[in-house]
């Protein structure tokens, strides 16, 4: 098996076994878009219009979740240090991460968008293209995430660093998905602010596993 | 000119008469275009509310030249590794918080006469701006949480970098989204086609700002260099 083989295998079960895995990101999701009606009152109206924006900041919010231990468990064990020292780069190891993050956090989440959505009032003819956002999204949530979480690894705070770093980073994908579900509902042209998210989707890919393994190597030295 | 720099003695040769010229050049240049601004006639919409413009606008403007300080002391400090670029990004990053924050509070000052809101989401410089601020207090947390000064430096770097890469694109999604849902807010009346008589207030203004930028900029760059060595001359007497 090539060694790309094993490591996403390692990172898929790592992701998926830590701490409750997709059902933790889930969970919060729900709980979270639960107080909105609480907080906003029941009024249909009210909630369908702001259904989907808010279905997307939550959305963000709860990619946060797991971030602290993408990186961390692996520094403390010295997996990391093993990782470095093995045949592939850590710009690798760092993407083969993201995308193990995505699948535990970016894409069930994408499958609950849409039913958390359509709940608060949004039509169930935007959930397709809620969907969509939602997993492309996920993407740069799970890649500017994992800068934040190698960016983290050497000061021990976690969680909130994490957050406080992350969040203004996030503004174009948020602005971006939120446009697209918004235009979709109300038959408005939704292909530029789609493609705008998907470009900076690829583009975090690319970009930032660079920023990702500087960061590792600088919490190792 | 910065290869010579590069050597902190030098440097510290250079900016301890560099920084005093820069701060009389910033006091006189800020005093002048504040007076001149203070004396402009009303402006036919915003009345005198258009004399906050030339604290508000020089104000926004050093906080983008200062997180362009900041990316390209990082840059700097991250290819070559050297310690003075690591210095200035470290004492530019407040400075340049404190610029954007000034920014943001004398823009609200002016937007409850102007739009009746301390606060409008329409307008898409609010939000970039704000963005900005948020940019640089990530920085500064960043960089204040992590206790080993040398991967604390590395960190902060990375994160400027990419927060570098970032900042068009955020300025770009803004604009956006704004004309997409224009209409609140009222735009203010060209800021282009801007009467000398404002104009020149402006400018001063401006470039005083800038040179009180660099004056700080380069007090609080030697004042890290003097804290780095009295560290090490401890470390140095604890160990003897």
């Amino acid at each position: 098996m090539s060694v790309v083989g094993v490591l996403v295998r390692r990172e898929m079960s790592l992701a998926w076994a830590r701490g409750g895995g997709a059902l933790l990101a889930v969970g919060f999701f729900a709980a979270a878009t639960v107080m909105l009606p609480l907080a906003l009152g029941p009024a249909p109206a009210r909630l369908a219009a702001v259904s989907g924006g808010v279905t997307w900041v939550v959305l963000a919010l709860a990619s946060l979740l797991s971030l602290d231990r993408m990186f961390e468990r692996d520094f403390d064990d010295g997996a990391l240090d093993l990782l470095a020292l093995g045949p592939l780069p850590l710009e690798v190891v760092a993407t083969i991460k993201c995308l193990a993050q995505w699948t535990v956090s970016g894409a069930p989440l994408a499958l609950a968008a849409p039913i958390v959505a359509v709940a608060l009032g949004a039509k169930p003819a935007a959930a397709p293209m809620i969907f969509v956002a939602a997993g492309l999204g996920g993407l740069a949530f799970a890649f500017l995430g994992g800068t934040g979480a190698a960016l983290a690894l050497a000061s021990r705070r976690g969680g909130v660093l994490i957050a406080v770093v992350v969040l203004p980073l996030l503004t174009p994908p948020v602005i971006f998905g939120g446009v697209a579900i918004e235009n979709y509902t109300s038959g408005l042209p939704w292909l530029t602010p789609l493609c705008l998210l998907a470009g900076y989707a690829l583009g975090a890919v690319a970009l930032t596993p660079f920023a990702m393994a500087g960061a590792c190597r600088n919490a190792q030295s | 000119m910065f290869a010579a720099l590069a050597n902190p003695h030098r440097f510290l040769a250079f900016s301890r008469w560099a920084a005093p010229i820069l701060a009389v050049v910033a006091t006189g240049l800020i005093a002048w275009g504040v007076w001149l601004g203070l004396n402009v006639p009303p402006d036919y919409q915003q009345g005198e509310t258009v004399k906050i413009m030339f604290i508000h606008v020089p104000a926004a403007w050093t906080s983008m030249l200062a997180y362009a300080c900041l990316g390209g002391s990082s840059f700097i400090s991250l290819v070559f590794r050297h310690a003075l670029a690591d210095a200035a990004a470290k004492a530019c990053a407040p400075l340049g918080a404190a610029f954007t924050g000034m920014s943001l509070v004398t823009g609200s000052l002016w937007g409850r006469p102007m739009w009746g809101a301390w606060w409008v989401w329409g307008d898409a410089r609010l939000v970039s701006v704000l963005v900005l601020f948020l940019l640089f207090l990530g920085y500064l947390a960043l960089r204040a949480s992590i206790d080993d000064e040398a991967k604390g430096a590395r960190a902060a770097e990375i994160l400027a970098l990419v927060g570098l890469i970032n900042l068009p694109i955020i300025k770009f999604s803004v604009d956006w989204w704004n004309t997409l849902h224009q209409g609140d807010s009222i735009m203010r009346a060209g800021g282009s086609a801007l009467a000398p008589v404002y104009m020149t207030p402006l400018l001063l203004a401006g470039a005083g700002f800038s040179a009180a930028f660099g004056a700080m900029w380069l007090v609080r760059i030697r004042a890290e260099i003097w804290r780095r060595r009295a560290n090490s001359l401890a470390l140095q007497a604890a160990l003897a």
